[in-house]
C-alpha cells in the first residue's frame, strides 16, 4: 500500500470517526447519568438533518441560521423526549425505560416516513463545506477539516462544562449516586434535561455534518450510526466523554482502514462494530478509559 | 465443635479507602458470633466479602476447611453460607412460598427436560421442596401468608421471610444482617429465643450484625468489634462490654443508633 | 397439609381434562378451517400460530427473566435459513446458487422437513449461547444493543456469505410444508414446554433473577447460567418458528427479517403483560389480527367516493404510540403477570351465574 493512499484513508477514517464520536458523547452522557440506553439518540441525527434540510431547501433560510435552528430544535426535542417518555417511569424497572426508548425511536422513524416519505432526499451542502484541498496526492475535503475542528471544539467545550461548571459537577454527582444528590437539594430533573439537551445538540451537530458527507436523507438513516455510536461509547468506556470521542475515532478508523486493506470485506463493513463490541465485552468491559463497572 | 468459617487477615480497599483492615473471624458450628461496631465500621462489607459479593484485596476466607476466597456468590451459597440483607431483598412480586422454594433450587435433581415432561423426579422434588418450604414458613409463623405477594407483607414478616428463605438453602452457616432492626423489645426478645433454638436444633453456625446491644449481648457467644474497618476487640459479651477501646469507639460516634447507612452499602 | 394434597390432586385431574378437552376443540376448529375457510383466512391463522410461538418464547426472556433482548428477527433469520438450506434438494441448490456455488457438504445434504426444523432450533440456540455469554458475563443491559446490532449483522452476513445463503437473491422455491397442522402443532408444543418450564424450579429461578439478581445469587442461583439457558431455550423455539415461516412464505431473502418482526413481538408481549404467557397468547392473536385489519391505512382504498392514497408507516406509528402509552399508563397490559387457570375461570363463571353455585 502506498503512502498517499494510506494518508487518504486516514483522512476518511478520521472524518467518520469524529462523526461517530459526536454521536457517542450524547449516548455516553445519558447512559452515565440515567443508566439508560437511549435508542432514540440515533434518530435525533435524522431529525436534525431533516430540519436543516427543510430550512435550506424548502424555506430558503440562510444555512447558518438553518443549522443553528436545527441544533436548537433537536436539543428541545431531546428534552421533550425525556420529559414525556422517560421521566414518568424513572422509578420503574430498567426494562420499562428501554422498551419506551425503543417505542420513541420507532415513532420518530415512522413519523419521518409518513410525513416526509421514504424516498431519499439529497442534502444541499453549502459551498463553504464542499470544496477540497489537495496536498501532494492526498485529497482533503474541506468538510473533513471542518468536521475535525468542530468535533474538537465541541469535545473541549463538553469536557469543560462537565468538569468546571456547577451543572456539570451536578451531572457527575448524579451519575454516581442519584438519591444522595436529590437529598442535597439539587434539582435532579433540571440536570437530566440539561444532559439531554447537551447530548442532543451534539447529535444534531453530528447529524448536519453527516448528511453533508453522506447526502442521502431518509427516515431510517440514524439507526446504524446510532448503533455504532453506542459501540464507540462502550469502547471508550461508558460514561466517559473523552472516551466516547476516542471510541468513535477508533471505530471510524477501523471501518475505513480494514476495508482499505482488504477490499473484499467491504460487504462486512457494518458488522465490524458488532464484533468489536463482543471483543470489548470479552476482554475489557470497562472500555479504554473506563475505571470500574458501576453497579 | 467443628470450625466452619475462618476469615484470615481480610482487607478490603474501596478506591483508596481501607474499608476493612486485616479482619480475622472464626465461626464454629453451634456458635453465635456477633459482629458489631459504629456506623460505617465495615460490618456489612465483611459479610459481602464472605458471601462473594465484593472481592477482598488481601487475606483469605476458608469455609469447612476449603479456601473459598474469590468464589462467586452463588457457589458460596450452594456450599452452605446463607445470608439475609440489611435492606430486605425479597423477590417482591412473587408469592411468599415461592420466595422460600427458590432457595431450594440448587437441591433439585431433575433436568429441565424432566420438568417439561413431568417425570418422576420432577414431581418428587417439587413436593419435597414445597413441603419443606411450608415447614419453614410454619417455623417462622408465616404459613397463613403462603400465597400472599412478598411485598404485601408487613416489615417484620418480611424479615422473617428472609430468614425462612435463607434456611431453605440448608446452610451450615447463617449470616444475619441487622435481623432485629425495626422490631420492638418484645419481638426482639422472642427473636433472640428463636435464634438460640435454631442453633440448638440445627446445630448451625450463626454470624450476626446488629446495633441493638442488649440483643447482641444476650444471644452471642462471642463478639468481634470493628471500628473504621479495624478490628478493636474480640471476646465474650462481658469482656467486650467493659473493653476501653470499644467504649471509646462507641462514645466517640454515638451509641446504639438503630438505623443509618453503612459506608459499604 | 394432607387435605391440601388431596385437593390439589383432584383439581389437577380436572384441569388436565379441561385442557385436553379444549385442545380437542381447537383441533376440530382447525379441521373445519382447513376444509372450509378461504386461503387468505387460513394464512392468517397460520400467522397467528407462528406469532404465538414467537411471543411466548420472547416473553420468557423479556418478561420472565427480565432481560431485554431484541434478537427475534435475527433468530428467525437463522432458523429460516438453516431449515431452508436443509430441505432444498441438491438439484435445486445447484440451480439457484448462480453467483457462487454452494459450499460442499451443504450442497448435497437434504433432510425431511421435521429434521430441518430440529436443526434450525439447535443452530439458533447455539448462536444464542455464543452471543449471550459475553454479554451476561459482564453487563446484562448491553444485551439490548448487542441483540439489536446482531439483527443488523445477520442481514449483512446473509447478504455476503454467498456460498451458504445465496446472498441477496435469497432462497427460492421452498416446498410449502408449513400448513395449519404444523403451525398450530408446534405452537401448542411451545406453549406446553414454556409453561411447564416456568412452573418448575427453573422458572422460579428465572423469576428470582428478574426480581433481584443479588438475592438470587445469594440463594445459590447461578444467574449467568440461568439467563443463558433461558435465552437459548427461547432461541430454540424462535429458530424452529423461523423454519416454519420459511416454508410458509417459500421464498426467503435477507431483507425479509427486519427489525419490524421484533418490534411487533415487543408490542405483543407488552400489551399482553410482560411476564404473562397467557397475555402473550391473547395479545399475539389481537395484534396479528389487528395488523391485518389496519392494512387498509397503508393501501390505496376508496372510502365512499373519497380516494385514499394509503400511507406506508401509519400502522407502525400507531403501534409505537400504543407501546409508549402502555408503558407509561398501563404497564400491566392485559394480564399483568397473572396466568390463566381453570380455577379462576370457573370461579368467574360461578360469580356470574349464582344459580350454579354448589
Amino acid at each position: 500500500m502506498d503512502y498517499s493512499f494510506a494518508l487518504q484513508q486516514l483522512v476518511y477514517g478520521l472524518t467518520l470517526g469524529c462523526l461517530y464520536g459526536l454521536l457517542a458523547i450524547g449516548y455516553t452522557m445519558v447512559y452515565g447519568v440515567l443508566r439508560l440506553i437511549n435508542f432514540a439518540h440515533g434518530d435525533l441525527l435524522m431529525v436534525s438533518a431533516y430540519v436543516a434540510f427543510f430550512g435550506i431547501a424548502i424555506f430558503g433560510v440562510a444555512w447558518p441560521i438553518s443549522f443553528i435552528g436545527s441544533v436548537l430544535f433537536t436539543a428541545l426535542l431531546g428534552i421533550l423526549i425525556d420529559r414525556g417518555a422517560y421521566k414518568p417511569i424513572r422509578k420503574s424497572p430498567r426494562i420499562n425505560a428501554l422498551i419506551t426508548a425503543i417505542g420513541v425511536s420507532f415513532l420518530l422513524e415512522n413519523l419521518g416516513l409518513v410525513l416526509i416519505g421514504g424516498r431519499p432526499k439529497s442534502f444541499p451542502a453549502p459551498g463553504l463545506f464542499s470544496g477540497s484541498i489537495v496536498i501532494g496526492t492526498v485529497n482533503i475535503p474541506e468538510l473533513s477539516i471542518w468536521v475535525f475542528i468542530i468535533t474538537l471544539v465541541l469535545l473541549v467545550l463538553c469536557v469543560l462544562v462537565v468538569k468546571r461548571t456547577r451543572i456539570g459537577i451536578a451531572m457527575r454527582a448524579l451519575s454516581r449516586d442519584m438519591e444522595t444528590v436529590t437529598l442535597m437539594g439539587i434539582d435532579k430533573d433540571r440536570v437530566i434535561s440539561f444532559t439531554f439537551a447537551l447530548g442532543s445538540s451534539l447529535a444534531a451537530a453530528g447529524g448536519i455534518m453527516w448528511c453533508m458527507k453522506y447526502p442521502a436523507l431518509e427516515p431510517f438513516m440514524g439507526v446504524i450510526p446510532g448503533l455504532k455510536a453506542f459501540v464507540a461509547a462502550v469502547l471508550g468506556g461508558i460514561g466517559n466523554i473523552t472516551g466516547a470521542a476516542l471510541g468513535g475515532l477508533i471505530l471510524g478508523l477501523a471501518e475505513v482502514l480494514i476495508v482499505a486493506v482488504e477490499p473484499d470485506w467491504s460487504g462486512y463493513r457494518d458488522a465490524i462494530a458488532f464484533f468489536l463490541m463482543i471483543i470489548i465485552l470479552l476482554t475489557r468491559p470497562t472500555g479504554i478509559l473506563g475505571e470500574r463497572l458501576p453497579d | 465443635m467443628s470450625l466452619l468459617l475462618d476469615v484470615r487477615n481480610l482487607s478490603v480497599l474501596f478506591g483508596g479507602v481501607l474499608a476493612l483492615n486485616k479482619l480475622s473471624l472464626k465461626i464454629a458450628a453451634g456458635e453465635i458470633i456477633g459482629l458489631i461496631g459504629p456506623n460505617g465500621a465495615g460490618k456489612t462489607t465483611a459479610f459481602n466479602v464472605v458471601t462473594g459479593r465484593i472481592k477482598g484485596s488481601s487475606g483469605s476466607i476458608f469455609f469447612c476447611g476449603r479456601d473459598i476466597t474469590g468464589w462467586s456468590p452463588s457457589k458460596i451459597a450452594r456450599n452452605g453460607i446463607a445470608r439475609t440483607f440489611q435492606s430486605i431483598k425479597l423477590y417482591e412480586d412473587l408469592s411468599v412460598i415461592e420466595n422460600v422454594m427458590i432457595a431450594a433450587h440448587s437441591s433439585i435433581s431433575y433436568s429441565f427436560l424432566e420438568a417439561i415432561l413431568g417425570l418422576g423426579r420432577f414431581s418428587r422434588d417439587e413436593s419435597r421442596i414445597r413441603y419443606r418450604a411450608f415447614e419453614l414458613l410454619e417455623l417462622m409463623n408465616l404459613q397463613e401468608l403462603a400465597a400472599e405477594r412478598a411485598s404485601s407483607l408487613p416489615y417484620g414478616s418480611q424479615r422473617k421471610l428472609e430468614i425462612a428463605r435463607a434456611l431453605a438453602l440448608g446452610p451450615k452457616l447463617l449470616l444475619l444482617d441487622e435481623p432485629v432492626a425495626g422490631m420492638n423489645p418484645t419481638e426482639t426478645r422472642e427473636f433472640g429465643d428463636f435464634i438460640l433454638r435454631l442453633r440448638d436444633n440445627l446445630s448451625i453456625g450463626i454470624g450476626l450484625i446488629d446495633h441493638d446491644m442488649s440483643f447482641v449481648m444476650e444471644v452471642c457467644d462471642r463478639i468481634r468489634v470493628i471500628d473504621h474497618g479495624v478490628p478493636i476487640a474480640w471476646g465474650m459479651p462481658t469482656q467486650v462490654r467493659n473493653d476501653k477501646d470499644v467504649i471509646a469507639a462507641y462514645l466517640g460516634v454515638g451509641f446504639g443508633t438503630a438505623t443509618g447507612g453503612h459506608a459499604a452499602n | 397439609m394432607k387435605f391440601m394434597g388431596g385437593f390439589l390432586k383432584v383439581t389437577k385431574r380436572r384441569d388436565g381434562t379441561l385442557t385436553a378437552f379444549s385442545i380437542i376443540v381447537l383441533l376440530f376448529f382447525l379441521f373445519y378451517a382447513d376444509q372450509n375457510l378461504d386461503s387468505y383466512t387460513v394464512r392468517i391463522l397460520e400467522n397467528v400460530a407462528i406469532f404465538i410461538t414467537l411471543a411466548v418464547s420472547y416473553n420468557l426472556i423479556n418478561g420472565v427473566v427480565g432481560q431485554f433482548s431484541l434478537a427475534p428477527n435475527a433468530f428467525l433469520a437463522i432458523g429460516a435459513y438453516t431449515s431452508a438450506i436443509f430441505t432444498l434438494s441438491p438439484e435445486e441448490k445447484l440451480r439457484s446458487f448462480i453467483i457462487e456455488p454452494m459450499l460442499w457438504p451443504l450442497s448435497v445434504m437434504s433432510f425431511p422437513f421435521a429434521i430441518s426444523l430440529l436443526l434450525a432450533g439447535i443452530v439458533t440456540a447455539l448462536v444464542a449461547v455464543m452471543m449471550a455469554m459475553p454479554v451476561f458475563r459482564v453487563r446484562g443491559d448491553y444485551l439490548a444493543i448487542v441483540t439489536l446490532g446482531f439483527g443488523e449483522v445477520i442481514q449483512v452476513l446473509a447478504n455476503n456469505f454467498l456460498s451458504i445463503t445465496n446472498g441477496s437473491l435469497g432462497l427460492k422455491g421452498l416446498y410449502p410444508y408449513t400448513n395449519l397442522w404444523w403451525a398450530w402443532g408446534f405452537c401448542i408444543f411451545t406453549v406446553f414446554c414454556t409453561v411447564r418450564l416456568i412452573n418448575s424450579s427453573y422458572g422460579r429461578a428465572m423469576k428470582a433473577v428478574r426480581e433481584d439478581e443479588i438475592a438470587a445469587e445469594a440463594m445459590g442461583i447461578n444467574a449467568l447460567r440461568i439467563k443463558t439457558f433461558a435465552f437459548a431455550f427461547s432461541a430454540f423455539f424462535q429458530g424452529v418458528a423461523g423454519g416454519l415461516l420459511a416454508h410458509l412464505v417459500t421464498t426467503i431473502s435477507p431483507s425479509l427479517f427486519t427489525f419490524m418482526f421484533t418490534f411487533n413481538l415487543l408490542i405483543i408481549v407488552v400489551i399482553g403483560g410482560l411476564g404473562s404467557t397467557t397475555g402473550s397468547v391473547i395479545a399475539a392473536v389481537l395484534v396479528t389480527w389487528g395488523n391485518e385489519a389496519l392494512r387498509i391505512f397503508e393501501e390505496p382504498s376508496n372510502f365512499f367516493g373519497y380516494q385514499y392514497e394509503g400511507i406506508p408507516g401509519m400502522r407502525m406509528i400507531l403501534f409505537s404510540v400504543i407501546l409508549i402509552l402502555v408503558m407509561l399508563f398501563a404497564r400491566n397490559g392485559i394480564m399483568g403477570r397473572s396466568e390463566f387457570s381453570w380455577e379462576s375461570l370457573l370461579q368467574w363463571f360461578r360469580r356470574k351465574t349464582p344459580a350454579l353455585r354448589v
